[in-house]
């Protein structure tokens, strides 16, 4: 009797072809782990949000009558009485979280290496850069808050400034934190030794969503800061 | 190192002891299918009663005075959000999706069980926090499933406070819990089908949910951004949404914000979602007819791929909801272009279904009752789809009966027959008995011809200009005299339909106990779930060996074959059984 169920792809093709051994083959559409899957999906489903969120933004900054505060000047810091430096903060901020997407990529590598001594303490670096991060953005919520910026309103012009300041930031922010506690769990299992025989695509996994979490704050940054 | 897919390495199944923990915290997915469609229809009989006192309002006016006017607003209100959230797109997906996945695809649960199981508690949660809204004082929101802002939260809209603050959570958490679930969906399909299970060899059901819970997890979240930014409209005073307004004679404290802006996230949302609700419909009548007509589904790769475009499409054609919004006339010839161009994949749709009937061996049970029902319904609500679709025929009959009757055909009616047709259709997998035949028949036609009388009239209505979410019609010039007694006729027929459903509900738990026994195959279908060695399919579905896969899901009546089906793990050299499950069987 004939065999007719089509047999599992043991080695990838590349390109086109390999795209559609991917799409035709039984079993799994994807060579990666059921988790990576998923979080690939999630974080496009996440994309959307955050679209959603900075098309919205856009939309009220072009609808609303008043004019819009000046972010050069809305976020300036001066240090020891120096004039102010436009950006200085949101620049420090936006250069700590890339540097934790590069310390993300190492723990990844030393993972696969089953370094796991070196993955656990590269994943508590990225964790306490995130979380440097979060501090950094509430001490930013304070200082606008001192200023008298609410969601409702502000000094300088158009409320919808500091609405969608306090949104977006925010819910960036939220990401960041459960980034950060995402890692921290990760990392005590790797240490625990939990994943020396499922192996530690987990750890690719959180970067997947550590990384996530960096591409999006470029854009928040392009757009709300920058703009 | 040679690879090893996931679905072939050792997993742990933890088999359920307690009464607590296979039926309560049950993380089997079948278990958590009924929760989910026990819930889901639950509530949608709270949104049928809530249609029944509408009804009674617009029939007889002056003899009920069940409701006024701003309950009437609410009831509206909850029995659309009810209907197309917590009903029709939690019926589909976490009870058909739940159910049907694992077994067609032939695993033993979802990817992620736990996950799973969460999905179901956190919606139940959403529609506890709904439900809860008719008990704070104010009542539930009165602003029309579609919450168009300013007058959600302006004063004088019923639930303006507490009410709809409920809705956008409940909505909220609604959204958590179907990500949890649909993550789950779409990976156990992409990843974890039996061995020989290529995607060009899976059922159209399992197609369906599929696309259906992508375009999910791509269209709620512009729901969930329009929820949290109405909630902060609404509790911190911003103004995304909001203009500067008067209300109640004084002015209120919002300045700039665009209610446009609201409406295209809502729909932006809201178009994908008729379609979260069409396709799991259109896959599932798909495998109904084809099962009963015994002949394979006329077609499949084209309506592989229509279903994939209709879904891609879906995205691109929201402002169609937005002729009469006072947007960019521009936007409108593009919106009703797109909009004409996914009639024709759902067009090929319908053709195929009818040619799969072509000479079929028509067995004309309930479920194929139910399954040709939706095909007439369907082509019914498409049809008037085509006239809303332009811009010059939308501009009068928005906002009145046409369009309720257009939306009711399409997406209540329709999909309500499908989820018939499968609940008669997968009831004996289920539950391992036959629904009794003639009591489903009488269901059927109650309901197929009721559901006429209702919506056919309102049509009329909607040209005569009587507009949709009015409390009464009182008395004007364009609207003569005898409309009112079209709508007490309507009326008669809605309460007619309503009633007719106890006989469903009757036939499931007369049949719990003393329907036929179903043995493990008694449509002689070709699909994976009909072959599990026990029915109803015990934890882990398949026993010890999983099934391997050797042919497409429709090999029915194949010459040459002793049976008129060949199951899909059947192997041998018989209809279609090549790599990639190409469509033409041997002749
Ligand atoms: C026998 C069954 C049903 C009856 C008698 C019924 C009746 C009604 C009535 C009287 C209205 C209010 C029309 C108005 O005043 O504008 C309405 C609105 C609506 N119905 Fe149904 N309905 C039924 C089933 C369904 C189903 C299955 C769905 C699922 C999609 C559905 C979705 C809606 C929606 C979305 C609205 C609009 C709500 C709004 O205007 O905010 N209905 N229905
Ligand atoms: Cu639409």
């Amino acid at each position: 009797m004939s065999d007719t169920a089509a047999t599992n792809i043991t080695e990838s093709r590349s390109g086109m072809a390999g795209l559609v051994d991917d799409w035709t083959s039984d079993k799994q559409t994807y060579h990666v782990p059921w988790g990576k899957a998923m979080m690939w999906i999630f974080l496009v489903s996440d994309t959307f949000i955050f679209t959603c969120f900075l098309v919205g933004y856009m939309t009220v900054r072009t609808s609303t009558a008043e004019p819009w505060p000046v972010p050069a000047e809305v976020f300036a810091l001066s240090f020891f009485g120096s004039d102010p430096i436009p950006l200085i903060l949101i620049a420090i901020m936006t250069f700590i979280l890339i540097t934790s997407s590069g310390t993300m990529a190492l723990a990844v590598n030393y993972g696969y290496r089953k370094d796991k001594r070196m993955t656990a303490i590269l994943m508590m670096v990225t964790a306490a850069f995130g979380a440097s991060f979060v501090g950094m953005q509430a001490f930013e919520w304070t200082k606008l808050i001192t200023e008298g910026v609410r969601p409702w309103g502000n000094p300088w012009g158009a409320p919808q400034f500091g609405s969608v300041f306090f949104m977006v930031t925010g819910f960036h922010g939220l990401h960041v934190t459960a980034g950060v506690i995402y890692l921290s769990i990760v990392a005590r299992k790797v240490i625990k030794g939990h994943y020396d025989k499922k192996g530690f695509e987990i750890v690719e996994i959180t970067g997947l969503y550590w990384h996530f979490v960096d591409l999006v704050w470029v854009f928040i940054f392009a757009f709300f800061y920058l703009w | 190192m040679a690879y090893v897919p996931i679905a072939d390495q050792d997993h742990e199944l933890h088999d359920p002891h307690s009464f607590v923990t296979k039926y309560i915290w049950s993380q089997d997915h079948k278990v958590i299918a009924i929760q989910y469609g026990g819930t889901a229809i639950f509530v949608g009989l709270v949104a049928l009663v809530l249609s029944a006192l509408m009804r009674l309002q617009l029939g007889f006016p002056d003899t009920f005075s069940l409701i006024d006017p701003s309950a009437y607003y609410q009831a509206v209100t909850m029995h659309g959000m009810i209907m197309v959230v917590y009903l029709l797109t939690a019926l589909f997906l976490g009870g058909f999706g739940n159910y049907l996945i694992p077994l067609m695809c032939g695993t033993r649960d979802m990817v992620f069980p736990f996950l799973n199981m969460l999905s179901f508690w956190v919606y139940l949660l959403s529609v506890l926090i709904l439900l809860s809204s008719f008990f704070v004082t104010g009542g539930p929101t009165g602003a029309g499933w579609t919450l168009y802002p300013p007058q959600t939260i302006t004063p004088g809209t019923p639930g303006h406070d507490t009410g709809i603050l409920l809705m956008l959570i409940s909505l909220g958490v609604f959204i958590i819990a179907f990500t949890m679930g649909g993550l789950n969906y779409v990976t156990t399909v992409l990843q974890a089908r039996a061995r020989g299970l290529t995607m060009m060899r899976l059922p159209l059901s399992v197609w369906g949910i599929l696309v259906a819970t992508i375009l999910g997890l791509f269209a709620f979240p512009a729901l969930l951004v329009s929820a949290i930014m109405m909630t902060f409209d609404l509790t911190l005073g911003t103004s995304f949404f909001m203009p500067a307004i008067m209300a109640a004679g004084d002015q209120l404290d919002y300045n700039g914000g665009s209610p446009i802006l609201f409406q295209h996230l809502f729909w932006f949302f809201g178009h994908p979602e008729v379609y979260i609700v069409a396709l799991p419909a259109f896959g599932l009548v798909s495998d109904v007819l084809s099962t009963h007509a015994r002949k394979n589904i006329f077609g499949y790769r084209m309506m592989v791929w229509a279903i994939i475009a209709i879904g891609g499409l879906s995205f691109i054609v929201w402002a169609h909801h937005m002729y009469v919004s006072g947007m960019n006339p521009y936007f409108g010839f593009f919106f009703a272009t797109t909009t004409l161009i996914i009639a024709v994949p759902t067009a090929m749709k319908v053709y195929n279904w009818v040619l799969t009937l072509w000479e079929g061996d028509i067995r004309l049970n309930t479920p194929m009752l139910f399954a040709i029902g939706f095909v007439f319904t369907f082509v019914h609500g498409g049809l008037t789809g085509l006239f809303l679709g332009n811009v010059v025929i939308d501009l009068p009959l928005s906002d009145t009966y046409f369009v309720v009757a257009h939306f009711h055909m399409v997406m209540g009616v329709s999909p309500v027959l499908v989820l018939f047709a499968s609940l008669y259709h997968w009831y004996p997998k289920v539950t391992g008995r036959m629904m009794n035949e003639t009591l489903g028949k009488l269901h059927f036609w109650c309901t197929f011809l009721g559901t006429y009388a209702i919506y056919l009239p309102m049509h009329y209505l909607g040209f005569l200009g009587v507009p949709r979410r009015y409390y009464a019609l009182g008395s004007t010039d364009f609207i003569p005299e005898s409309a009112q007694a079209l709508n007490a006729n309507i009326t008669i027929a809605a309460i007619f339909v309503g009633v007719a459903q106890i006989l469903f509900f009757i036939n499931v738990f007369w049949s719990l106990r003393h329907g036929k026994p179903a043995g493990n195959n008694p449509w002689g279908a070709t699909t994976l779930e009909w072959q599990t060695p026990d029915t109803p399919p015990k934890h882990g579905n398949w026993g010890p060996e999983l099934p391997v896969v050797h042919r497409w899901a429709y090999d029915y009546s194949v010459p040459g074959y002793p049976q008129d089906f060949i199951p899909q793990n059947v192997a041998g050299d018989f209809g279609v059984s090549d790599d990639h499950g190409h469509a033409e069987p041997k002749a």
